[in-house]
Formats: C-alpha cells, sequence, structure tokens
C-alpha cells in the first residue's frame, strides 16, 4: 500500500492508505480525529470540509493520496491555546448550531468565507453557504454567526 | 431571575464541544476488535426471494459472517413491530404484514433489507456483498398512494387484500352531511402533502457489542429515545433480555421523528454481533438513509368547508388517503389517524367535523412520524381551505378567521375532533402577526411588484397543534401501546453539585442548557453546578424520549416534580438542622430558612448533611436524590399565525420568500433564543416542504428516483430568508412550568402560509412543492385557459 505524508493540524503525520482512500477516512480512521463528518456520498453536505494548504475542500471528495505533503487543518486545529477561534465563538454566541453535526464544516466553510471575503454581506454569506447543508437552524443564526464571526476575525 | 435561569438566553452547554471537534456521534464510537456491517438491499420495488447464496461472500477476504432473513428468523429474531392499533370503520382491527428485519421471501420496497454482511472492514463488507447473489422474481409494483387500493393495482402482502392497512373515520357523517346541506357556499379542494425524507445529517447507524462473560449486549444507536428501543428489542424482538441490554444514544445529529423508530438494521447488528461474538459497527451511507430512514407525510386528501352567509364555519368534511409504505413502522399508524385528524378543527368553533382515512400500502419505505408528524397535514388542510374559503366569500383571510376564532372566553374548549383545547389567545396572535408582517401596507406592495412585472402575494397560516403526547390512560384508550409519561432524576451530589438524569433525549433541542436552567431557577444552584445525563438506559430512569415538541412538557414537568420532592425533604433536614418545625421552613433562592428569623443553610449544606446525616432527623432516609414519573393531565396546544410574502416571477416561475412572519403562542419559554432556532428550523423544514422538497419513486419500475442530495432539493442558506419572530405567550394552565413545546411548529404552520401566498400570487391552486416549473406550467395553463 502507498504511503501518505501529511502536516494536520500542525503536527506531521504518515501512515500506510489504500489508493481509494478518501481524505476524509484518513483523517477520522488513522488520525482518529472524528470532527471531521461524514453526512452525504456525493459531496453535496459539506459537514467533511477542511482546509488543504489554506484552502477548504471536501475531504470526502479527496483521496488522501492528494493531500500528500499537504498543510491540512480540521476544526480540531481551529481554537488556539484553548481560546475558540472567532467563528466558532460567534457560532456560539448566536446560536448558530443545534444537533453540531453539519457545524464543523459549517465553521470551516465559514472561515475560508471570511479569508477571501473579510466583510460579506447576509447575501453573499447565503449564496457561499450553499455547499454545506444544515438541517436544524434554517441557516437564520448560521448567517448571523458568520457575520459575528467575520467582525471577531477583524473584517 | 437567575443570570441563567427560566426566561433568559442562556448560550449552550454543548456547544463547546460540537465546536471545537469533540462531539461524540455514532460514527466516533469505536470498539476494540470491532468489525463493519453492510446490508445487502432489494434492488426490486416487489420481488420474490427464491434463494440467496452466500457462498462466495462468504469466501471473500476479511469476510467474518452473512447472513440471512432464514437464520435471523431461526433464532427467533423479530419481526418488527408497530405500537398503535387503529381499528376501521367496521371495527376490524388493521392489516399489519409481518416486518422480518431480514426478508425471508419476498421484498416489498427498493432498499428493503435481505442479508447483513460482516467483516473486518468497511470496504471488506460493501466488497462482499456484491458477491451475495439473491435470486429473485421480479412482480409488478405500486408506489402511488391514489392509486394503491384502486382496482388491479399490484398486491403487496398476500394476506391484505387491496393494499389497505385500515378504512377509519372520526366524526358522525350523517350529522356534517345534513349540515352541508344547509350550507350558504361551500369550498372544496384537492390537496397533496407531499412525501418527504427527514434527512438528519447524521445519518443513522448502530455499535452493538456482546460480552460473553456477563452475556450483557450494548447498543449505541441514533436514537430519540433509547429506552423505548430497548423495550422494544426485549419484548417484541427477542434479541436481548431487558435487563441484559444497554441502549446507548449519545450525541445524535438530528432525528425529526426519523430516529424514533427501530429499524431493521440495528436489530441485525446487535443480533449479528452475538452471533458472530465481536463488536459490529454499522453507519449508513447517504443513499441508504433516503431509501430506507422512515419518510414522512404522502397524503392524497379531498376537503370541503360549509359556510353560513357570512363566512360562519358550519361543516367541515376531509377525505385521505395516506402511503404507509411497504411495513408498519414503529408509529406509523396513528400518524394519519389520531395525530391528523383530531387537529382538524385548528383555532376554529366548526362545530361538526367528519374524517375519512384510507392507510394503504405501497412499495415505498415504510412512512411514519416526521416533524409534526399529522399535525402539519391536517394544518396544511385547515388553512387552505380557510385561505381559499375566505377568497370565495369576498372576505379578507384575517376577517374570515377572526369570525370563526374560538373565543378567549371558551377555553377549555371541547372541538369535535377529540381534543380538549386548555387555553389561547387566537386573536392576539393574529393581530400581532399582522402587524409583523405589515399587512395593512400590502396593497402598495403588491402595486410595486406589479409595476414591476413581479406576482406577488400574502399567505396566512393560523395553526394549531398538540404537544405533550400524552395522557396514558387517553393514549391507551385511543390504541396506542405504551404509557407516554416522562421521567426524571435529580441527584445532589454531597458536594452539593447535582446530577439531573433524564428520559427524553437531546438531538439539537439543548437539553443540557434548558433543563439545568430551570433546575437551576427552581433549586436556587448556579447553573454552572447542574449537569444533564441523558441517553443511557443504564443511567437514570426509564423515560419515553423526545418526539412531539414532548419533553419540556412533560420531561420538565417531571423535573419539576423530581424538584419538589427534593425541597420537601431539604426541609425536613433544615428543620432539624435549624432546630425548628418543618412547617416553618421556607425555601426560596437556594436557602431554607426559618420564616421570620435569619436562622437558615443553603441547599448545598442541605445535600452535605443528607450525605454526612451525624445530626440528621430520625428515621428520614439519608441522601438527597429524588425520581419523578410524570404522567401529563393533557396535550399541550401551541398555536400561532405565519405569514409568508412571496413575489413570483412569471417568466421563470420562480418563488422568493421576501418576509416571513411568524407569532407563536408556546406557553412560558425557557430559552428565547433556543425556542427562536426551533421556529427558524421548523420554518426552513415547512418551506422546504412547501417549494423545493419532494420524494419521487419512478412508476414503473418503483426505483427511488430522489435518492441523493443530488436528485432531493435540501433547503439552503440562499433557498431561505431572514424569519421575523413574535411570541404571545399564553401559559398553559396544565403543567407546572405552563410551557406547550415548540419542537415542530414551524414546519407545521409554514407550507399552508407559503402556498397560501403562492396562490395568492398566481391567481390559481398549485399542490407543493412549488417548483419553479410546476409555478410556470400552472401560470401558463392558467393563462391559456383564460385566452
Amino acid at each position: 500500500m502507498p504511503t501518505v505524508s501529511m502536516s494536520v493540524n500542525g503536527k506531521q503525520y504518515s501512515g500506510e492508505v489504500e489508493a481509494r482512500t478518501l481524505l476524509s477516512q484518513f483523517i477520522r480512521d488513522q488520525l482518529g480525529l472524528t470532527g471531521t463528518h461524514i453526512g452525504c456520498d456525493t459531496s453535496q453536505c459539506g459537514a467533511c470540509v477542511v482546509h488543504v494548504d489554506g484552502r477548504s475542500v471536501k475531504s470526502c471528495t479527496t483521496l488522501a493520496l492528494q493531500a500528500d505533503g499537504a498543510d491540512v487543518t480540521t476544526i480540531e486545529g481551529l481554537a488556539k491555546d484553548g481560546q475558540l477561534h472567532p467563528m466558532q465563538e460567534a457560532f456560539r454566541e448566536n446560536h448558530g448550531l443545534q444537533c453540531g453535526f453539519c457545524t464543523p464544516g459549517m465553521v470551516m466553510s465559514a472561515v475560508d468565507l471570511v479569508n477571501n471575503n473579510p466583510n460579506p454581506s447576509e447575501e453573499t454569506i447565503r449564496e457561499n453557504l450553499d455547499g454545506n447543508i444544515c438541517r436544524c437552524t434554517g441557516y437564520h443564526n448560521i448567517v448571523k454567526a458568520v457575520k459575528a464571526g467575520a467582525q471577531g476575525m477583524g473584517g | 431571575m437567575a443570570d441563567n435561569g427560566i426566561g433568559t438566553r442562556t448560550v449552550r452547554k454543548e456547544d463547546q464541544r460540537f465546536l471545537t471537534g469533540k462531539g461524540n456521534y455514532l460514527d466516533d464510537i469505536n470498539r476494540p476488535g470491532q468489525a463493519y456491517a453492510y446490508f445487502v438491499r432489494s434492488p426490486y420495488a416487489n420481488a420474490k426471494i427464491n434463494g440467496v447464496d452466500t457462498s462466495a461472500a462468504a469466501a471473500a477476504p476479511g469476510v467474518v459472517a452473512v447472513l440471512t432473513g432464514q437464520e435471523m428468523a431461526a433464532d427467533g429474531i423479530g419481526p418488527l413491530i408497530c405500537g398503535w392499533m387503529i381499528s376501521s370503520k367496521d371495527g376490524s382491527p388493521m392489516n399489519a404484514p409481518a416486518h422480518p428485519a431480514l426478508a425471508v421471501d419476498k421484498v416489498n420496497y427498493v432498499g428493503d433489507h435481505v442479508a447483513i454482511v460482516v467483516a473486518d472492514t468497511y470496504n471488506q463488507a460493501k466488497d462482499a456483498a456484491e458477491l451475495v447473489e439473491v435470486d429473485y422474481d421480479e412482480l409488478p409494483s405500486v408506489t402511488d398512494t391514489a392509486g394503491a387500493a384502486a382496482a388491479g393495482a399490484p398486491q403487496i402482502h398476500a394476506d391484505i387484500p387491496g393494499n389497505i392497512c385500515y378504512d377509519w373515520e372520526l366524526g358522525d357523517k350523517a350529522v356534517v352531511d345534513e349540515a352541508f346541506s344547509k350550507a350558504h357556499h361551500v369550498t372544496s379542494l384537492d390537496m397533496i402533502n407531499n412525501r418527504l425524507i427527514p434527512n438528519a445529517m447524521e445519518p443513522r447507524a448502530a455499535v452493538a457489542e456482546y460480552d460473553p462473560g456477563t452475556e450483557d449486549m450494548t447498543l449505541y444507536t441514533t436514537s430519540q429515545n433509547p429506552h423505548v428501543c430497548r423495550l422494544i428489542m426485549s419484548a417484541f424482538l427477542q434479541v436481548a433480555p431487558e435487563h441484559k441490554l444497554r441502549v446507548i444514544a449519545p450525541d445524535v445529529g438530528g432525528g425529526f421523528g426519523s430516529k424514533i423508530f427501530v429499524y431493521a438494521e440495528e436489530t441485525a447488528t446487535l443480533w449479528a454481533s452475538r452471533r458472530v461474538n465481536r463488536p459490529i459497527k454499522w453507519v449508513a451511507e447517504r443513499s441508504e438513509s433516503f431509501l430506507s430512514d422512515a419518510h414522512g407525510r404522502d397524503h392524497v386528501t379531498h376537503a370541503e368547508m360549509a359556510m353560513d352567509e357570512n363566512g360562519k364555519f358550519i361543516a367541515m368534511r376531509v377525505s385521505t388517503i395516506a402511503n404507509l409504505g411497504a411495513y408498519l413502522s414503529t408509529f406509523a399508524s396513528a400518524v394519519p389517524t389520531y395525530l391528523y385528524a383530531t387537529l382538524l378543527a385548528g383555532q376554529y368553533t366548526t362545530p361538526v367535523i367528519y374524517a375519512e382515512v384510507k392507510g394503504v400500502y405501497t412499495n415505498t419505505s415504510p412512512v411514519d412520524a416526521y416533524r409534526g408528524a399529522g399535525r402539519p397535514e391536517a394544518t396544511y388542510v385547515v388553512e387552505r381551505l380557510v385561505e381559499n374559503a375566505a377568497r370565495e366569500m369576498g372576505l379578507d383571510p384575517a376577517e374570515i378567521r377572526r369570525r370563526n376564532f374560538i373565543p378567549n372566553d371558551a377555553f377549555p374548549y371541547e372541538t369535535p375532533v377529540v381534543h380538549t383545547y386548555d387555553c389561547g389567545d387566537y386573536p392576539k396572535a393574529l393581530e400581532e402577526a399582522l402587524k409583523l408582517a405589515d399587512y395593512d401596507g400590502l396593497a402598495a406592495r403588491k402595486a410595486d411588484a406589479q409595476s414591476r412585472g413581479k406576482l406577488r402575494g400574502v399567505g396566512l397560516s393560523a395553526y394549531i397543534e398538540a404537544c405533550g403526547i400524552a395522557p396514558s390512560a387517553a393514549v391507551g384508550a385511543l390504541g396506542g401501546g405504551v404509557g407516554l409519561w416522562e421521567a426524571a432524576q435529580i441527584r445532589f451530589n454531597p458536594t452539593g453539585n447535582v446530577t439531573v438524569l433524564a428520559g427524553t433525549h437531546s438531538h439539537g433541542q439543548g437539553h443540557a442548557t434548558t433543563f439545568a436552567q430551570v433546575v437551576a431557577d427552581k433549586l436556587g444552584v448556579p447553573y454552572e453546578n447542574v449537569e444533564v445525563v441523558e441517553g443511557d438506559t443504564d443511567k437514570g430512569p426509564f423515560g419515553m424520549g423526545t418526539y412531539g415538541s414532548r419533553s419540556i412538557a412533560v420531561g420538565g414537568s417531571a423535573i419539576m416534580k423530581a424538584a419538589d420532592k427534593i425541597i420537601e425533604k431539604g426541609k425536613k433536614i433544615a428543620a432539624h438542622a435549624l432546630e425548628a418545625a418543618e412547617e416553618d421552613i421556607e425555601f426560596s433562592g437556594g436557602n431554607f430558612s426559618v420564616a421570620g428569623t435569619d436562622k437558615a443553610m443553603n441547599i448545598g449544606e442541605v445535600a452535605f448533611a443528607a450525605y454526612v446525616p451525624h445530626n440528621y432527623p430520625e428515621g428520614l432516609e439519608p441522601g438527597l436524590d429524588e425520581t419523578a414519573f410524570y404522567d401529563p393531565l393533557n396535550f399541550s396546544f401551541p398555536s400561532g399565525v405565519h405569514i409568508a410574502e412571496v413575489e413570483v416571477d412569471p417568466d421563470t416561475g420562480v418563488v422568493d420568500i421576501i418576509k416571513y412572519s411568524a407569532v407563536d403562542d408556546f406557553g412560558n419559554v425557557i430559552n428565547p433564543m433556543i425556542v427562536e432556532g426551533q421556529v427558524h428550523g421548523g420554518i426552513a423544514q415547512g418551506v422546504g416542504q412547501a417549494l423545493l422538497e419532494g420524494c419521487v419513486y419512478d412508476d414503473d419500475s418503483g426505483q427511488l428516483v430522489t435518492g441523493s442530495y443530488m436528485d432531493y432539493a435540501m433547503p439552503r442558506a440562499d433557498d431561505l430568508p431572514s424569519i421575523d419572530i413574535g411570541m404571545s405567550p399564553v401559559p398553559s394552565p396544565l403543567n407546572p412550568l405552563g410551557v406547550k413545546g415548540a419542537g415542530e411548529a414551524g414546519a407545521i404552520a409554514s407550507p399552508a402560509a407559503v402556498i397560501n401566498a403562492v396562490t395568492d400570487a398566481i391567481g390559481a391552486d398549485i399542490d407543493m412543492p412549488a417548483t419553479p416549473l410546476k409555478v410556470w406550467q400552472t401560470l401558463n395553463s392558467a393563462k391559456a385557459a383564460a385566452e
């Protein structure tokens, strides 16, 4: 089996994988980082979004081997020194999550959105989150949270 | 009010772990030596099984076992059950087909379960499943609700003629027909309540483990009601005796009803783990969820409202065909009967109502409770009829409702369809909603839209729901096989902090926060010192679980009752320590004090005394740990008025929700932030039903056409508007918190509000989902007819 190496949340990992192993499977099953969730099998729901070299990707649509040598950040790597990332804090303050299952992907997408667009309008937020499905919140408080998170990130 | 007490917008305790990736969902659980399961499913909608050859699969790499329905039956497991008996008009009991967890000689829908393959890895199990050879004789199938009981329809179950489960009625037909004969005007409407797929974001899953030493079994499962799951697994499916089975529902990623039921997969996984003597994990792929999660709704209805010359409702008549799927799921039979027709009075004084419901089998996934469960279907029938009636009578839709509302002085109000409403102020909620929606400015906005070539419409929905299910005796009288009380235990630890063990289950509702708020407020302990534990049958009392917006109305009442017991015992302990008479002890803000003195001790000190009873009342048991079971006095009846305003682009048929206003009466609210979140989410699901979602089976092949997120339109952020919410509470007099329940209201109210707005905009009736294609076709066929 081929070997894959990558940095995940600042730590270097390597492991043997089947060629068909998805990045999401590698992160969850081999690294034990279960914050990245699998909500569908067609790359629609976005529960699995992580950052690869600073850009958001759906880890269920990426082979682990495609991330060889990459710098990966998962939801577990977002908070620093016990302090929630401003986007995480904004989701908590604005009740932007209910069951929590879509939340890791939603937060990772939101951070990427704000990285690319520091002061997004409500319309921009709604359009840019169309790769992430939430069944609980009706998105109302997610949109509020992303706005607040953008401010918290300095936008 | 305490900082985190009842009524405060307290942020949630559970969010820290969810936001940092530390949630503990089913697929995050792994047991040492665990194998993996994958299910062989029927590719046909209706087929006879001549044989299953598992030899090639069993010989594949890593395969531990391949087990079929034959082996399951030989072990005496199953069949799956439906826990609610419904009788037909003629008094005969419903026709319930055998429902083996793994099919034996016949499959009845695409996705039906044929075999479980267990292997060392998930991929090995999935690969080996491809090697199971099933010899099928495909038979003609029927998936269509209206056609299932038609002459000549394919027969699904040999012992159930005409595919009819029951032909049920409520009300006196002769009396209603008589009232109709005197009507000034009758509004009639044919409606389809579209079939939905629940789509909780966490797929269903199970991890099962058998301990050969103790013979204990543990099932981790995505359940809204783990105690009920254990009861069914034990008493009916014979998988394990109740006292040797532990069911754990950890963090569960949404339910919406779909995780109430006991399904084939967790049953087979638990059974197989004992057979192979290894822990087994099964996690549904989303495609499997689409195929075999219990679906929702799926009614075909003809309804009529009879009115006098003033638009006063004098009688209502409803005839519904309800699709139950291929088998009866756990509570399926009750949803289109007692959870549906009993709500047809709505908020109105309609004196006589007759409803008949034909429950039919089809070659589709079983249909059961989905957010609202029967009540969205009832509200949709009532509120679309009322809106059309207003238009036909030339009355303002708000005015026809005013003329028919149950007046405030009529409560408790007995409707003609079973329920007695406890309280409400329907006119007030309507006026507040009209104000929130700027109803007075509507004409100007319509004119403005017209000037831009757009069609603007507004739709009202004055909904009622019955929550807090329910007094056990009432449930039993209506055919339910369970009691629907709730249980809670409040355990003071010797150091004074508190563990609350509840029989409910949180899968997004925030019980860890709201129940802690209730206990902190009631017992005067710091909110931070209260921990809520749910979802483990080995911890805390047996409880009935979370569905039907019952957790605060029934579970919260059990918590209040347990707290009363704590206070009662605490008074005895404090009286002894403070050398006072028990009747002189007052409890307030966490302090037991002697009336009229400054002598007091706080509840933490009382707890310590209870566990270190050196100076203690004679004969009193040590410890401060009280359990209460609460059987509600009645359902609770949340209500409200939702108003949708839409703009339709006649060139494309696209419906844009411009404004959505909701005024709800949930009684007292524990945490407005969480309740508003529930309303937002419910409305999104209702808007999804109204405009986007629809489960489609192919008529000929019976294949599920909408089997993925590429084919089934889930609401996304840019499909939904911001939502304006108002509260108009009338506290329930029937439970100690004065609460009513809020989990389903949005999904109940919104489909009618949105479709009423669309029909107002386009000037024609339309069925859900009002997709751009359907709206455009409706507009153009209306135009063609006019020309």
